[in-house]
């Protein structure tokens, strides 16, 4: 269930449950909506499910990811 | 970062698989809850990367395989209305009604349109005002938020020419319900990444306690389910019962606050049948009276009948984990994704079917 | 344009109305004008002005090759070409997979009423390019016309003659246990590209579908001495259909690198956006050729001046004819056909 991936926001428009923007998927552009990021900004990464982010990519837990695999000499 | 690369790292999946075999001393059954994971495991063959007493169970998160016949047969019915344009998501046109597939009425003149969003149907409705037009509002958790905003956006908007036939349908329910069986055979839960994404992962944490499981969210790459896998397994040989997040980029523990607010707004918890589950308390999303004027059922007439006694499938056995696709002496046989006998055989995350498709290489004919 | 009926006819010609209608199939006038300012200037060629029901020509010697494709796309034109360039290269390639220069081409349009008359010169304007640049040419032709509403704009058939140039007939009897399987490019661009026109995608860097003549590569490969035991190109089914066809006529597993198989960064991210296998995914101009081992290094460099190609794997000697595909974890599993169309998925 609920295919979602992760795209950086190029451009932010609209307000409320109109407020939009335009995500970049790795060279795939594609129009999403933003209303449930409302903190948002251009550059951060959201994850987008059915044209819709559901969340902000948080950066630094992604980093933190790998830190713990890392101290538990889990990778390199 | 790119948030994909990194996540498929072969040395990481490698470390991985070898930090779960040393973990591991005796033998785990662990379900992943959500259909995307199936795929993803069966696609990359992690499966075959996990020692001997490591199991993957395979749950019922696939809003296209537990999606009741009446409901289908009702979607059915309402594409097939004069002047309706049915807008669905493209997983659910091939999946057999008692009276036929989407796919069928489509072939046969009805204006079944496969959108990539809820809001595409909203946008169809405003462009095509003298055009009754439905969105099939199927899914998880995860949905809820892109399906609630359709029906605000269209309320918002005077449209009265859109509405949604809803099978909405929750998580923790179906986990409660699942334990709930004498005998199921579930040591831990890998949580559905997405779905914590929206709801965050409270809700876990009274079943974790009082059903002493582990339930590690955990997201959809390689690592991620290997991660999931490993915290899980790390929990049950230390005789723990936690809820973990393994998926942190993605989840916080308490969702995404405007999606919940959302859906609550547009949407309230009632009782749903399951597809191969049976009915389920409190384990589905219905629209709030105020939004009744969107409902299709209210529209078009209410979902009737239950379902079907089962037939040779063992769909749902497959979807509480009791049973693994091969199990089934249909598997492959008589039931292929060509003619599927269940449901889990025909959405490509169907446990069966991503079995079928993806099924490790054992060298002898199949 | 059509002025010369001496001026007995509406002065306005019929070629200048924009659009087609039902009588420019209708065998009459009409019908002549369009196939005969639109059509054949485009393709003019002598056995083309023998202006007959068919083409006639000497056979020459040795195998000939013959195939026919019919061609229907939505939207006609997309990025990388239109409908004109992929039923020309369908046919073109078609019959370079049978180790065969292509010849002489026929196609046959159907045209919806109300087809816009300048669209129809785009196409056609295409397929001449097409069949200029592997020196091949359209010789015979038919044009019908359906009713608004019974066409899709336009259907092409094209079916092609070309003559076997390699010295054995590439055939998938003649793959043996050991060949090295070769992709000529990286996979998925042409269903990527016509997904995302119909989606409403968009892309930082335009993508393009990947519609080209195989011929010239297959040529060069030739002409360096490869032994070519068979070829295929992937068209719809993609990669999967390409060697799951292979396999199971030879009754031979294939073992596949996953991690071999070339994916552009776009088409990549495009699939995992709308939950596709880019194994899968349409191409228009790629191929898979099957040559002994000891040739598989000097074929890649061949086919690299055209395209970036790989290695892809081997035919091994088990005889279960599965397509086996390892993952890089170490991983294997067997590749199956897709069971039909490639649908975006939202789980």
């Amino acid at each position: 269930m609920c295919l979602a991936v992760p795209g950086r926001l190029t451009d932010i428009w609209g307000e409320g449950l109109e407020r939009t923007g335009r995500a970049d998927f790795g060279g795939v552009v594609r129009e999403v909506n933003l209303a449930f990021v409302p903190d948002a900004v251009v550059y951060d990464y959201v994850i987008v499910h059915v044209g819709v982010a559901i969340a902000r990519l948080d950066e630094a837990a992604a980093a933190r990811t790998f830190e713990t695999l890392n101290a538990a000499g889990i990778t390199e | 970062m790119r948030y994909s690369d990194e996540f498929r790292a072969p040395d990481a999946v490698a470390h991985l698989a070898k930090a779960i075999g040393e973990t591991v001393t005796r033998s785990w059954s662990i379900m992943e809850v959500c259909g995307g994971q199936t795929h993803a495991i069966m696609r990359f063959g992690l499966d075959q990367l996990l020692p001997e007493g490591v199991k993957l169970l395979h749950g019922p998160g696939c809003p296209v395989c537990v999606t009741p016949a009446a409901v289908l047969d009702k979607a059915v019915e309402i594409a097939g209305e004069p002047g309706v344009v049915f807008c669905t998501f493209a997983d659910m046109l091939p999946v057999p009604a008692t009276t036929g597939t989407l796919e069928e009425m489509k072939a046969s003149g009805a204006d079944v349109r496969p959108v990539y969003s809820p809001l595409d149907a909203v946008r169809i409705a405003s462009q095509e005002p003298d055009r009754e037009v439905v969105f099939f509002a199927v899914g998880f958790e995860t949905t809820a938020p892109a399906n609630a905003l359709a029906v605000r956006l269209a309320h918002d908007q005077g449209l009265r020419n859109f509405s949604v036939l809803v099978a909405q349908v929750l998580v923790p329910p179906a986990l409660e319900a699942l334990l709930a069986e004498p005998d199921h055979l579930i040591d831990g839960f890998l949580a559905a990444g997405h779905v914590c994404t929206v709801m965050g992962t409270s809700a876990y944490e009274p079943i974790s306690a009082t059903r002493h499981v582990p339930i590690v969210a955990t997201g959809f790459e390689p690592v991620d389910i290997l991660a999931g896998v490993l915290a899980a397994v790390r929990q049950l040989e230390a005789g723990e019962a936690r809820v973990e997040n393994v998926y942190e980029r993605a989840v916080a523990a308490a969702g995404n606050m405007s999606a919940r607010q959302l859906i609550e707004q547009v949407f309230t918890q009632v009782d749903r049948d399951w597809r191969g589950l049976g009915r389920i308390p409190a384990s589905g999303l219905a629209l709030r009276p105020e939004f009744k004027a969107f409902d299709a059922e209210h529209r078009f007439g209410p979902v009737d009948g239950h379902e079907p006694a089962g037939s040779q499938c063992i769909a749902g056995l497959v979807l509480q984990g009791k049973a693994r696709p091969d199990d089934c002496p249909a598997f492959g046989r008589e039931c292929t994704p060509q003619h599927p006998l269940g449901v889990t055989m025909v959405s490509s995350e169907g446990a069966c079917a991503a079995y079928h498709l993806y099924r490790k290489w054992e060298g002898a004919a199949v | 344009m059509s002025g010369d009926q001496a001026g007995l006819n509406c002065p306005l010609s019929d070629t200048d109305i924009p659009r087609i209608q039902m009588a420019h199939g209708g065998g009459g006038r009409m019908m002549q004008d369009l196939i005969r300012d639109i059509i054949m200037p485009a393709f003019r060629n002598p056995l083309l002005e023998q202006n007959h029901d068919g083409a006639i020509f000497p056979g020459g010697e040795g195998d000939l090759a013959f195939t026919t494709d019919g061609h229907v796309v939505q939207p006609l034109f997309f990025p990388g070409g239109d409908i004109g360039t992929l039923a020309i290269n369908g046919a073109v390639n078609d019959l370079a997979m049978c180790g065969a220069e292509p010849w002489q081409i026929a196609v046959s349009l159907i045209l919806e009423e109300g087809f816009p008359i300048n669209d129809l010169r785009t196409v056609i304007a295409s397929m001449a390019a097409a069949a200029a640049a592997v020196g091949a040419r359209v010789v015979t032709g038919d044009t019908k016309v359906v009713e608004r509403g019974k066409g899709d704009g336009l259907f092409v058939t094209t079916s092609g003659i070309g003559r076997v140039r390699t010295p054995a007939r590439p055939l998938p009897e003649a793959v043996q246990p050991g060949d090295a399987i070769l992709l000529s490019g990286d996979i998925g661009r042409h269903g990527i590209a016509i997904m995302a026109a119909r989606a409403g995608l968009s892309f930082d860097r335009p993508l393009e579908s990947d519609c080209a003549p195989l011929w010239p590569t297959v040529a060069a490969l030739i002409e360096h001495g490869i032994d070519l035991h068979c070829l295929r190109d992937l068209t719809r089914g993609g990669l999967t259909a390409g060697l799951v066809e292979i396999a199971e006529a030879i009754q031979l597993a294939l073992e596949v690198e996953t991690a071999a198989i070339p994916v552009s960064e776009p088409v990549r991210n495009a699939c995992e956006l709308f939950g596709l296998d880019p194994m899968h995914v349409a191409n228009e101009g790629r191929f898979i050729a099957y040559v002994p081992a000891n040739q598989a290094q000097e074929a890649v460099a061949i086919m690299h001046r055209f395209g970036g190609a790989r290695a892809i794997g081997r035919v091994s000697e088990d005889q279960t004819g599965a397509v086996v595909l390892k993952s890089p974890y170490g991983s294997s599993r067997r590749l199956r056909l897709p069971n039909g169309e490639q649908l975006p998925r939202i789980c």
